[in-house]
């Protein structure tokens, strides 16, 4: 489990406002998280914990510095090759689920593979495992609508899954949830990353939920302010 | 992406606002539709037209003073009878030469009376128009000669003013002055809800007096082969031109006044459709219009597909198919719905409508063209949006 997931190094991500105004939410991150890894990015709001998301997530790209997700650097790849990358190893758990409400539970999971080129076939009988995986296999038909907070973070865990990522991002993943359903959501999590594998990365500014992952990385204005658990790699730059 | 499954997002999109879909389809429906009914009617008009003037007889001259133009001033007619025998001369066949004068006039039977064409004719008509007689006999060379007051009547004539009755025999009142009929003619139809069934035909001589002209206003002749007609033309406006130096006149044959109507028709039938055609890109401008709001509210959908990892160009296939559904499933509903009125329109009212093959499918395309054309900015605007901005999007 040394294998890199994620490697930054001296990130920086600024946008210019209408004005001309630079905002620099992020200053100049390294950071490497390995397969297998269950890490939490805590940070209060505005500290550059989304940014941060985004770029690991290959939403958007670093404006200086170096990103490599599943050993490809980031900053050669066009849109289509992001899309692409985004797809194949990286699963999003979103706060808000972001599910589709006119379609099943089915079809939700279902999606990332639709734009893989994937059978009908064999997109429905993968998406039935992963719901089945996450305990939803008597739901399979309902629409998000028909579901509670709970089982609807459960589908879009189960889309996360399906495409077999080796990243999953989960931004605020309970926070929309109540207690004993954002408890069950953070087990799914933490099965997922000892059963599968699969790099857990959290974004959240939830102290107990923080608390609950193997690794902290802290935030505060666009830097890391502290990580309970670095790598001591050559390449890593330590932040001024 | 599979074409297929992004159609089936699409159509679903669409079925998820059933309502606003098909409001931003009737725009596309109303002008396909008026494609489809208008360019029925103008080559339903024309065949009818064509089909009327064909149907006069075969290798026809037509001589009338003035040149024939369609806008141009009729001209005073200074042809006479006599003129009947020059062409005859002329051609080399008095039988081929026919000639025609004439006035609206009212016609009484007892209490019942209508207004009507009466056609003063001579005995060749039966063999220059294609004009058969249903009952009794057509006017003789007798009656024209001796001026004799008989009549032939069309068939909608005779049954207004007879019903049941047979005609023959009887006696007519055209305008106060009595005529026997002596035969009836066989049903021809009618042109654009003209009865020319109404017509009642008289001999030539007997019409001049109960016109009080001398003139005629119109002779026919028959050529005996098509490839005769040029020369045979040569030679009544020569002849024409000897009697009546300075005058001018026109021997047109069905060819050419066909080719003139025609002209005229197939160019209202264009304006027609142009007319139609405004109101599909009016119905596009509506889709695109609709389009542009389905991205916005889809918005954090489209946010949510590109994280999953759809690429910029799924998302534009998966819009512009949208907007081509729209456009191509409102064109087919047009085109089923100008079919059935164009066909209704043939069936309870005079207008003549024609469906050709061709203007259903041009509409057809040129309706999912306008989906391509209005849907492609819509569309791009989809495919262009950022993820991050996108999902973030409430």
């Amino acid at each position: 489990m040394s294998e890199p997931a994620v490697e930054a190094i001296d990130v920086t991500r600024s946008y210019e406002l209408e004005g001309g105004v630079v905002v620099n939410a992020l200053r100049g991150v390294s950071l490497r998280i390995d397969t297998g890894e269950y890490a939490a990015i805590i940070g209060p709001s505005g500290s550059g914990k989304s940014t941060l998301m985004h770029l690991l997530g290959c939403l958007d790209r670093p404006t200086t510095g170096a990103l490599r997700i599943a050993g490809t650097d980031v900053s050669s790849l066009d849109d289509t090759q992001l899309a692409q990358l985004r797809n194949e190893t990286i699963g999003f758990v979103f706060q808000s689920f972001q599910l589709l409400p006119r379609i099943s539970a089915t079809a939700n999971v279902a999606m990332p593979l639709v734009y893989r080129g994937t059978s009908r076939a064999e997109r429905i009988e993968r998406a039935r495992t992963a719901l089945e995986s996450v305990g939803l296999g008597h739901r399979l038909d309902h629409r998000p609508t028909q579901l509670s907070g709970g089982e609807q973070q459960r589908v879009a865990i189960a889309r996360a899954l399906v495409s077999q990522p080796t990243l999953l991002l989960a931004d605020e993943p309970t926070g929309n949830l109540d207690t004993q359903s954002g408890v069950d959501v953070m087990h799914l999590l933490e099965q997922l990353n000892t059963d599968h594998g699969v790099a857990v990365i959290l974004v959240t500014h939830d102290h107990e939920v923080a608390a609950r992952a193997r690794r902290r990385i802290r935030i505060r204005d666009g830097l890391i302010e502290s990580d309970d658990g670095a790598h001591s790699v050559a390449d890593q730059s330590v932040a001024p | 992406m599979r074409f297929a499954e992004a159609f089936r997002v699409a159509l679903d999109a669409l079925r998820a606002n059933r309502l606003r879909s098909i409001l931003t389809m009737l725009g596309v429906i109303i002008g396909v539709a008026a494609v489809v009914i208008l360019v029925a009617i103008g080559s339903g008009a024309k065949a009818e037209v064509e089909k009327q003037v064909e149907g006069l007889g075969s290798n026809l001259i037509l001589v009338v003073p003035g040149s024939l133009e369609i806008g141009g001033a009729p001209s005073a007619s200074r042809l006479e009878l006599t003129d009947v025998e020059l062409l005859g001369r002329a051609v080399g066949d008095a039988s081929a030469v026919a000639t025609t004068v004439q006035s609206g006039e009212l016609v009484r039977v007892g209490d019942k009376e209508v207004f009507t064409t009466i056609n003063g004719t001579n005995e060749t008509v039966v063999n220059v128009f294609d004009r058969p007689i249903a009952r009794g006999r057509y006017i003789s060379a007798a009656d024209v000669d001796t001026r004799r007051r008989v009549a032939v009547l069309g068939s909608s004539s005779a049954r207004k003013l007879f019903g049941d009755v047979d005609p023959i025999g009887r006696q007519v009142t055209i305008a106060g002055v009595r005529f026997r009929i002596i035969g009836t003619f066989v049903d021809v139809g009618s042109t654009f809800g003209v009865d020319r069934n109404a017509e009642i035909h008289v001999p030539v001589t007997s019409a001049q007096r109960l016109f009080g002209v001398e003139r005629i206003d119109a002779l026919a002749v028959k050529a005996p082969t098509i490839d005769s007609i040029p020369a045979i033309q040569k030679r009544i406006l020569d002849a024409l031109a000897e009697k009546y130096p300075g005058d001018k006149f026109s021997a047109v044959t069905q060819t050419q006044i066909l080719g003139t109507i025609g002209q005229i028709l197939g160019l209202l039938t264009l304006v027609l459709a142009a007319i139609a055609a405004i109101s599909l890109l009016v119905g596009g401008v509506g889709v695109s219009n609709i389009m542009l709001v389905s991205v916005r509210e889809r918005t954090r959908e489209i946010g949510l597909r590109k994280a999953l990892g759809a690429r910029q160009r799924d998302i534009l296939v998966q819009f512009l198919i949208e907007a081509v559904l729209l456009t191509s499933i409102g064109g087919l509903i047009g085109i089923a719905l100008g079919v059935g009125a164009s066909l209704a329109a043939s069936a309870l009212s005079p207008l003549p409508a024609e469906i050709s093959w061709w203007s259903p499918l041009l509409a057809f395309g040129v309706s999912a063209a306008v989906g391509i054309f209005f849907g492609v900015a819509p569309a791009r605007r989809a495919g262009r949006l950022d993820p991050v901005v996108a999902l973030r999007t409430e």
